[in-house]
């Protein structure tokens, strides 16, 4: 069977925020929003859930943190634990302040690089890869709600009459 | 929506509408460049090229074509890499500890603050590659397995950790920057015409299409980026400061050093951003996006780091006559007395006296005063890292070794060329980049635009 989707557009977030709000109350699952700023607020309305790459973050820093003490111990108590001024290097503890500052930092480096590195293919977005918004405006000032026929058991004629209500000012239907 | 009280000055000026900051931001992109523009990136490119020529002809004969001597074995190398470095706080600290403090002035500049950022820190970075004389060994400094027995870096030093931390800084900054820079590549790939440009911000844009969760996704990892970048940029100045605290020299050995550096960086970098930012709006019509306000906000920011140098200053002074101890006391005296004594005063009349002229509202919301101390503060903190560096190793413990400095030809050459190249990377930025975070901004035009402030309801009726 063929399915149709359907792009709302508008040309304010506060309108296509209020529009998701009815549509959504008559039972109306709307797929997805295209919008050229953060929406602040539509995720809950259309069913988005929260990002757990905060979690990830936390995680990756975990193991940079874990990589540099291992490295550390290594690289000055086990392999090669030099004399400096006649202070030795005998044991991990009593070398740790000096350690700190590269624990630290290492820790940041793969916090962040892990989460961006993550956060970039989560979202599919890598270098060369083709636009996927609907419309080019949607990176200007339109905002745009997809709904998708497979997805609703509402007839496409009910539904083209719950969206008139929504003060939109373009709709588009495209058959995929 | 988030609400703002009325009185606060508006943050965007004019009518603007959402399609008028995409018109205004990309329109400087896609026209012609300006005749200024060529004229300016030819000389950045004329001086940076005689620099990139005196660093081959220093890496070609050895460091002794600098004016050290057996004395003064650090000079102009390091006092630039610590310019360098300071001026590439601002910012992230604009982008990252004014985004978790929601101050919502930061969106018209933290893009360009954060190119500059980068711009510095490469330039930064280039002093202590070159400071090695054999720039092919420089990854040596990393802890690679190798062939010369276990000879691992030591991870006790000062020198590894500023290794560290400035590249960490370095990539978490440019990938704090790209991710605030896909939506705004993909706004004008959207727009692009031209086949060659819109296949280079096709590439550039990664492909963003703004859903709705994707921009769950960027908020969060903004948030995060934000908060792991906060400690960082306090932790990259301390770390060069331990450079010279962990040392025994007199004069360095201090520890007020790593607050007394961080506040010092901020307050050169900001100077560095409203030098960059005051020329910027005017050549790209950016004045209702940067305005008195945001410029007010920058200074109060280099009044209040400036207060803390300079009570920095006094502190050190104080306390090196309090220690008792006679070498560090003469540290100082020398300092403020001996034969350097003008890069002394320099230095607190640029960093202690002109920042408190900004205590007065006339002269910080007046933008060519503040254009002029932004230069002066840029010149006093590079005096700041010489007196520091050169007039505390000059006087050797023994008089017999005592010297002093003179910079050669190739110092100067090194030092100024960087400044070229600085201004090539931010032409080019500035020309080929969105240097305002055009989709962020947009996000408060509703609360805090000129439109919303003199009428609330200004959106729900237009």
């Amino acid at each position: 069977m063929s399915e149709k989707v359907i792009y709302v557009m508008y040309d304010d977030d506060g309108v296509l925020k209020d529009g998701a709000k009815k549509l959504v109350s008559k039972g109306v699952k709307i797929s997805d929003t295209f919008s050229p700023f953060p929406i602040h607020g539509i995720d809950p309305i259309i069913g988005v859930k929260n990002t757990r790459l905060g979690i990830m973050s936390f995680l990756y820093g975990l193991t940079g943190l874990t990589l540099a003490t291992i490295g550390m111990r290594f690289f000055m108590i086990d392999d090669w634990p030099m004399n400096i001024g006649g202070k030795p290097s005998f044991s991990y503890l009593e070398n740790v302040l000096s350690f700190v500052p590269i624990s630290f930092e290492f820790t940041v480096m793969c916090a962040a690089h892990g989460m961006a590195i993550t956060y970039l293919l989560r979202n599919k977005t890598l270098p060369g890869m083709p636009a996927q918004n609907p419309d080019p405006r949607t990176t200007d000032d339109k905002f745009v709600i997809e709904i998708r026929t497979s997805e609703n058991s509402i007839e496409e004629k009910d539904l083209d009459k719950l969206i008139k209500d929504t003060g939109f000012i373009e709709i588009d239907k495209k058959t995929i | 929506m988030q609400k703002e009280a009325a009185i606060r000055e508006p943050l965007i000026l004019g009518h603007k509408s959402y399609h008028d900051i995409t018109e205004d931001v990309c329109r400087p992109i896609e026209d012609k460049a300006p005749k200024m523009w060529y004229i300016l990136f030819g000389i950045a490119l004329v001086i940076g090229l005689y620099g990139v020529g005196c660093i081959l002809y220093l890496l070609g004969t050895g460091v002794g074509v600098w004016g050290l001597n057996k004395t003064i074995g650090w000079a102009w190398d390091i006092t630039n890499f610590v310019w360098w470095v300071g001026i590439g706080h601002a910012g992230t600290l604009i982008s990252a500890v004014l985004l978790l403090f929601r101050q919502k002035w930061r969106m018209a500049i933290n893009r360009s603050a954060e190119a500059m950022t980068i711009f510095a820190v490469f330039m930064a970075g280039l002093f202590p590659l070159i400071h090695m004389g054999r720039l092919w060994v420089g990854y040596w400094v990393m802890p690679i397995p190798n062939q010369f027995g276990s000879l691992w870096v030591n991870f006790n030093s000062p020198l590894l950790w500023d290794v560290f931390a400035i590249s960490t800084y370095l990539s978490v900054g440019l990938v704090f920057w790209y991710i605030g820079l896909i939506p705004d590549f993909a706004t004008i790939r959207d727009r692009a015409k031209k086949p060659v440009s819109k296949k280079m911000y096709t590439i550039l844009a990664f492909g963003w299409s703004g859903r709705a969760k994707q921009w769950n996704r960027f908020e969060l990892v903004s948030l995060v980026l934000a908060g792991l970048a906060t400690p960082l940029v306090f932790s990259v100045h301390s770390i060069v400061s331990f450079d010279f605290a962990t040392s025994v020299i007199p004069g360095w050995h201090t520890t007020i050093f790593p607050p007394y550096f961080v506040a010092g960086a901020v307050f050169s970098g900001f100077a560095m951003v409203q030098t960059l930012l005051l020329i910027m709006r005017k050549a790209m019509n950016l004045e209702a996006y940067i305005h008195t306000k945001h410029v007010e906000y920058m200074n109060i920011v280099i009044m209040v780091t400036g207060s803390i140098v300079g009570t920095a200053y006094i502190t050190e002074l104080f306390i090196s006559w309090y220690s008792g101890v006679e070498y560090e006391a003469y540290a100082f005296i020398n300092r403020a007395t001996g034969p350097y004594w003008w890069s002394y005063a320099a230095m607190m009349t640029c960093n202690v006296v002109s920042p408190q002229l900004m205590w007065f509202r006339k002269l910080r919301r007046s933008l060519l005063f503040t254009f002029f101390i932004s230069i002066v503060v840029n010149i006093g903190m590079w005096f700041e890292r010489y007196v520091i560096i050169v007039t505390s190793i000059h006087r050797d413990y023994l008089p017999s070794s005592w010297s002093m400095h003179y910079p050669s030809p190739i110092d100067i050459g090194v030092y100024i060329g960087t400044i070229g190249l600085f201004f090539v990377f931010f032409l080019l930025f500035a020309r080929f980049f969105p240097v305002l975070a055009l989709n962020e901004v947009k996000s408060i035009l509703k609360g805090s635009g000129q439109s919303y402030k003199e009428s609330p309801d200004y959106y729900k009726t237009h």
